[in-house]
């Protein structure tokens, strides 16, 4: 992507300054956060544009991640567009009221700075945060870059917001490797940002007192199930979207974003597929075994809830393998991103070998070297789709 | 009342009328039925003020006195709060099963 920046207009800031002027930009009517690292300079930046009056946003600090989860409910019943930003065991504080914000069909937008959960406790990056929140009912996306942090961030709210769609969304971004990091960004103008995502069209606000509703009454067996349905068939209606709302996005800031990131795939035999800032060393790995004469490739992957199986069976079909690597792992099962790629390839008419590596849980660093590793496994035909392999671990 | 369709219903599990737990008869939850004997009811209208779904059906008479009339069965849960409350105890719980051919 930071090929798409124009380096001329870009300033270097770090991606929580990214988001956090991101959320200047969309200007929230209210946004309710507690800090926690390495969310913290995100909430931090945005405390500073309320403060000097730069946005007219209600800015609620709150006392726990709960009941910020829960202001930004009740703000966005009210019928207000809200946001927040979490890490790690804040988010899994919230969990309960994420799962309520999906169920209520409220269109927040909360960037999620991917830190390792505790215990042990740790502060750095993995993606166990936002995997335990897999299954509930939040539209999830993953930034490579600071760039596309502060993209996803404003192309969430228009995804968020569609009719048909009316989910929150969660814009995932690698605690400190993108929130602390400092990289090139070029920043939209206020005014097109304003414009892209137009005035929010509450539904069933609740501070339309001439039509009176009423929010999270008893659901019971009569009525729970088909409200399930309904939240099922808006994912649905996720993955029918957001290719448009990306071509706007793209109208405006010459930025394409899609599902996946095909890297190098014209002619690619073993190709690697994961999420997040990784992505970037995986392609650098990508250039220097191409020049060996590697038919190597990558799928990054933007978009992970709703899973976008169509698009991984159209470009892994047919490959000769294809290794996925995981920065969080399912205890007792298989790692999340490799479940659902190798679930999505079971249709596939001809269905590549497949490699499972766990690897940077707690932050572990991960080397150009590990990931050639794992290349080099697939070329050599040493591939086992049950055995899960760890990248960086000590024996 | 026909139970609706996903399709038809107004997303979030939002309630989108006020007053709609009128039609929300809880009634057929009861697993006791209260039953009055009117005759020695001293229509002191405890169990009006006790019971929490206003399911006390009563009256005015023309002196100003409220009456204690019956229960509201459509929804009168069963929880025998009036019979507890009643001081003269002349409302008794009956099992619903003893109502079924009625
Ligand atoms: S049983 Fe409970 S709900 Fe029914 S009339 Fe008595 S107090 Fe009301
Ligand atoms: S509490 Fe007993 S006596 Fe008083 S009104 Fe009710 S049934 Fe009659």
């Amino acid at each position: 992507m930071l090929t798409n920046i124009d380096l001329k207009k870009a300033q270097a800031v770090t991606g929580a300054e990214a988001v956090a002027n991101a959320m200047r930009q969309i200007e929230p009517h209210v946004v309710a956060a507690y800090p926690i690292t390495p969310q913290t300079p995100i909430v931090e930046y945005f405390a500073k544009f309320v403060a000097d009056g730069v946005v007219r946003t209600e800015m609620i600090p709150v006392e726990s991640e709960h009941s910020a989860m829960s202001a930004v409910v009740g703000a966005a019943s009210a019928g207000a567009r809200a946001m927040t930003a979490t890490s790690a065991n804040g988010l899994a504080l919230m969990h309960e009221i994420v799962y309520i914000a999906a169920s209520l069909r409220l269109p927040i937008v909360m960037p999620v700075v991917n830190r390792a959960l505790s215990g042990p406790i740790n502060i750095h990056c993995d993606h166990s945060d936002a995997m335990a929140e897999r299954d509930s009912g939040w539209i999830q996306l993953y930034a490579e870059s600071n760039q596309e942090a502060y993209d996803l961030t404003i192309l969430a709210v228009k995804l968020a917001e569609n009719e048909n769609v009316r989910l929150p969304v969660m814009v995932n971004l690698d605690g400190f490797i993108i929130s602390h990091g400092v990289e090139p960004v070029e920043f939209l103008p206020d005014e097109k940002v304003k414009e892209f995502i137009g005035e929010l069209k509450p539904v069933y606000p609740l501070l339309d007192t001439e039509h009176p509703v009423t929010y999270g009454p008893l659901d019971l067996y009569d009525y729970y199930f088909e409200h399930k349905r309904q939240q099922i068939e808006a994912m649905r209606y996720a993955r029918k979207v957001f290719p448009k709302v990306a071509e706007e996005f793209y109208a405006i800031s010459g930025r394409k974003y899609d599902f996946v990131e095909p890297y190098r795939m014209e002619d690619a035999e073993y190709v690697m597929v994961a999420l997040g800032s990784t992505n970037s060393t995986i392609k650098y790995v990508v250039d220097w075994m191409r020049e060996e004469g590697h038919k190597v490739g990558l799928l990054k992957i933007w978009m992970f809830r709703p899973f976008p199986k169509e698009q991984v069976q159209q470009y892994l079909n047919g490959r000769k393998a294809v290794v996925v690597l995981d920065r969080s792992t399912s205890f007792g099962a298989e790692a999340p991103l490799y479940e659902a790629v190798k679930s999505a390839l079971y249709e596939a008419s001809a269905r590549p070998q497949m490699g499972s590596y766990v690897y940077g849980l707690g932050g572990r660093d991960i080397l150009p070297e590990h990931i050639r590793q794992a290349f080099e496994d697939a070329i050599e035909g040493n591939l086992l789709a049950d055995e899960q392999r760890y990248l960086g671990l000590r024996e | 009342m026909a139970l609706k369709g996903w399709k038809e219903l107004p997303i979030g599990g939002v309630i989108d009328e006020p007053g709609k737990s009128r039609e929300f008869k809880t009634g057929n939850w009861r697993v006791l039925r209260p039953v009055v004997n009117l005759d020695k009811c001293t229509h002191c209208m405890l169990c009006w003020l006790y019971c929490p779904d206003m399911a006390i059906e009563i009256t005015v008479n023309e002196k100003g006195k409220p009456q204690m009339l019956g229960f509201n069965y459509d929804y009168c849960k069963g929880c025998g709060l009036c019979a507890d409350v009643c001081p003269v105890h002349v409302i008794d719980m009956k099992p619903e099963t003893e109502f079924l051919k009625d």
